[in-house]
């Protein structure tokens, strides 16, 4: 390996790290605040209890998520101080509005968590309506840096030099509204599964069943619409990586040769037009392959289990939630009582933080060999800094320590849980 | 104008970072040496001051990279090059502290486990600042050359073997552990515990002013872009307020008047920061061709206008946000 590949290894290990920590930073105030809604409206001690169990969780998952997001923001000009030479200026708007949104998200959060017995009712569940809009600002922000880096915008390149800066229009890459909008819908549709996934597994070994349904009825009126949507949002960025990115798109369905009326391939199954269809609604269009592209400018194979995990994913937590919410609507009530929804819903908590994953790697890797697609290729951006091997392997160290004491944390949370509900 | 702006933008943030997440470190070195007879209540004073701030004060050093490296782009790339080491570690140090401090207030585990934890937020919490004090104070020395993009000497000796860096950092660590013992003072609800931090300011106070003795000794010295610090009506005053703040705190805390001690804590750690920052004006790093301006540095007039519309906005909703968190948590109930 390459110091290149080092550089981009810790890059994507950071940045894989993070996003579940920001995704659960995105979600969980919103399911905090609506649970603490129903707990002011209702005087039902369960939605109290579950308000400050949620919150118990959060703490921990936003301290490590805040920490591992200013490791990134330093990692950016560390590994690749030649890409942030350039980008700084046109990505330093969404970066700083980003910094204001998660200052905001960061206060209140503090004041959420502490503050029970020092603010009001209605100035508590305030905070918590700031931290869950602020998070998905921030959030937001960030992404649309990833888009302008997906599709540049806001600048003339003459002779290497970036000439006629425009922040505002970098900030209007067409990558940023699919790209915000799957960005969001996957954070919610992560962490509330995950949330769901859990308290389906309490139920599952006894936990309180009141309890454990509310929890379920928060987390899945969150989970379920957005796995529905998540679809929609995905088509759309799929039509916009077909016009802007044809190799990402030929590297994602593995497309060898440009061809018209082209199928979609998943192993042995072969569906002709559909991808003509899917990338321009059109069944003779013609879709770009592999060919198009010289060897060296193709992103790394990866791409295609990435995204078939992704979209496989994806269709089963769809169907999940279409059936759920039919029976919801139909009887009422969740099918809490059916040992195989239970199970279902367990495996639907890992399953959406693997889609989001995944759809990162589709993402990021299929930009490669750009850093700025088109623009600057990442070898050409990367520190002189020798030896990076020894950061990445240090940084892939405490972060799988990391990953492991969250695990046991959050495990050790709940089963404290349940056995208070046991006694 | 925006350029000089922004530049004392960043340095205002720097003020705001040190005297409060620079007193939340502070309170990390104190965990580390917790002793004596009232150790575990020690322990839980310094937790209880930090948890429901220090996630909201961490933010002004995501605010200076995020505004160095929108509004000084050059300027951000140098210094990620050469001083990659020690950012790493103070970014490892970053990690850990956070990380540890949550998994020993919320782990639910046993007396052993949150001691080892303990151990890890405090051990991080001393390196933080320390390695960030030795890269503020090779930033403002002579010896970080950048030659082909590479820094001359390597990617260790510049920062390493540097008195500016080796009393800087020292003193960073010093003046943090200062102002945590002091706000702690203050914060405390029993009066041992008050002369426990009482003692602890003191002793770093006597810190604090032996390293920036040996630092200015440096500055005055060595340094082709401090020489203004005495030279010039800013750095006078400074230094004349920091002088004011030492002996104003030492005789506060003599008296056991811990909020007046206070007030002169943040003032000298202001003052120390100010006289730095001002000193260092207009240059932000050392490189091949000698030593780099702000204005060389600088983005695009574009970048630089929408920067100054996102920072007024910002602080518009940010001020009275801070205003309120510390007010509940910090107001004598």
């Amino acid at each position: 390996m390459t110091n290149t590949d080092f550089a981009r290894s810790q890059m994507a290990m950071s940045l894989a790290f993070h996003i579940v920590f920001a995704a659960v930073g995105v979600a969980m105030p919103l399911l905090m605040v609506l649970a603490e809604w129903m707990w002011l409206r209702t005087k039902e001690p369960e939605w109290l209890l579950l308000t400050k169990r949620w919150a118990k969780g959060t703490a921990v998952f936003f301290a490590v998520g805040a920490v591992s997001g200013t490791v990134l923001s330093f990692e950016l000009g560390l590994l690749f101080p030649g890409f942030m030479k350039v980008a700084g200026p046109l990505v330093g708007m969404p970066f700083s509005l980003e910094g204001f949104a998660f200052f905001t998200e960061a206060i209140f959060l503090g004041i959420y968590l502490y503050g029970w017995e020092k603010v009001s009712p209605r100035l508590h569940l305030a905070a918590g309506v700031v931290v869950a809009l602020s998070g998905l600002l921030s959030a937001s922000f960030v992404t649309l840096v990833n888009a302008w880096m997906n599709a540049p915008r806001g600048f003339r390149l003459v002779n290497g030099e970036f000439l006629d800066v425009d922040p505002i229009a970098a900030m209007r890459s067409p990558f940023a509204l699919h790209e915000v909008l799957h960005t969001a819908l996957a954070s919610y549709m992560a962490a509330a599964l995950a949330v769901a996934g859990i308290h389906a597994w309490a139920l599952h070994r006894g936990g309180s069943s009141t309890f454990h349904t509310r929890a379920l009825q928060v987390a899945l009126a969150v989970a379920l619409p957005t796995s529905l949507l998540q679809p929609v949002a995905g088509h759309l960025a799929g039509t916009v990586v077909a016009h802007h990115q044809p190799l990402k798109l030929a590297s994602m369905e593995q497309l060898e040769t440009t061809q018209a009326e082209a199928p979609i391939t998943i192993g042995p199954i072969k569906i002709p037009y559909l991808m003509s269809i899917m990338a321009f609604d059109d069944p003779h269009a013609t879709v770009t392959g592999l060919d198009a592209f010289p060897k060296e400018d193709r992103p790394n194979a990866i791409v295609r289990p990435a995204f078939l995990i992704m979209v496989g994913l994806g269709t089963l937590l769809a169907g999940h939630a279409f059936l759920t919410l039919l029976w919801w609507w139909r009887k009422k009530r969740l099918p809490t009582h059916l040992p195989s929804w239970n199970w279902c819903t367990m495996l639907m908590g890992p399953a959406g933080i693997v889609a989001m994953e995944a759809g990162w790697v589709v993402t990021e890797v299929g930009r490669q060999p750009w850093v700025i697609y088109g623009i600057l290729r990442t070898k050409d951006s990367v520190t002189p800094m020798p030896g990076l091997v020894v950061p990445f392997v240090t940084f892939s160290l405490v972060y799988l320590v990391l990953g492991i004491v969250v695990i046991l944390v959050l495990r050790s949370q709940v089963k404290h849980s349940l056995a208070k509900e046991a006694s | 104008m925006s350029v000089t702006f922004l530049a004392f933008v960043m340095l205002v943030a720097l003020v705001l970072y040190v005297v409060t997440a620079g007193a939340d470190f502070g309170g990390g070195v104190w965990d580390f040496f917790a002793r004596g007879p009232r150790k575990d209540a020690q322990r839980k004073l310094i937790e209880r001051a930090i948890a429901p701030i220090w996630e909201a004060n961490h933010v002004w050093l995501i605010l200076i990279v995020v505004l160095l490296f929108s509004a000084f782009p050059k300027a951000f790339a140098l210094i990620s090059i050469g001083f990659h080491v020690p950012l790493t570690l103070v970014l490892l140090g970053i990690v850990l502290r956070g990380a540890a401090f949550v998994f020993r207030q919320y782990g639910d585990g046993d007396d052993a486990t949150n001691r080892r934890w303990g151990r890890v937020f405090a051990v991080s919490s001393v390196m933080t600042p320390l390695f960030l004090g030795m890269v503020l104070g090779t930033l403002s020395g002579n010896t970080f050359l950048h030659h082909d993009g590479v820094p001359h000497g390597g990617f260790f000796l510049p920062w390493i073997a540097n008195p500016l860096s080796l009393f800087v950092g020292p003193l960073t660590l010093t003046l943090f552990a200062f102002l945590a013992a002091v706000y702690l003072t203050v914060e405390a609800d029993s009066e041992e515990l008050k002369s426990d931090f009482r003692a602890r300011a003191l002793v770093s106070l006597g810190g604090v002013a032996v390293w920036l003795v040996l630092a200015l000794a440096c500055y005055s010295d060595r340094s082709r872009l401090a020489t203004r610090l005495f030279a010039s009506w800013p750095g006078v005053t400074c230094a004349a307020i920091a002088v004011v703040s030492v002996v104003g705190a030492l005789h506060s805390l003599f008296v056991r008047a811990f909020e007046r001690a206070r007030g002169f804590a943040v003032a000298l750690a202001t003052f120390i920061v100010l006289g730095w920052g001002l000193s260092q004006y207009p240059y932000v790093v050392v490189s091949d061709s000698g030593p780099v301006t702000f204005f060389e540095t600088a983005a695009p007039a574009a970048t630089l206008h929408w920067m100054l519309v996102v920072l007024g906005l910002g602080a518009f909703l940010l001020f009275p946000s801070l205003y309120f968190m510390f007010r509940v948590f910090k107001s004598k109930s």
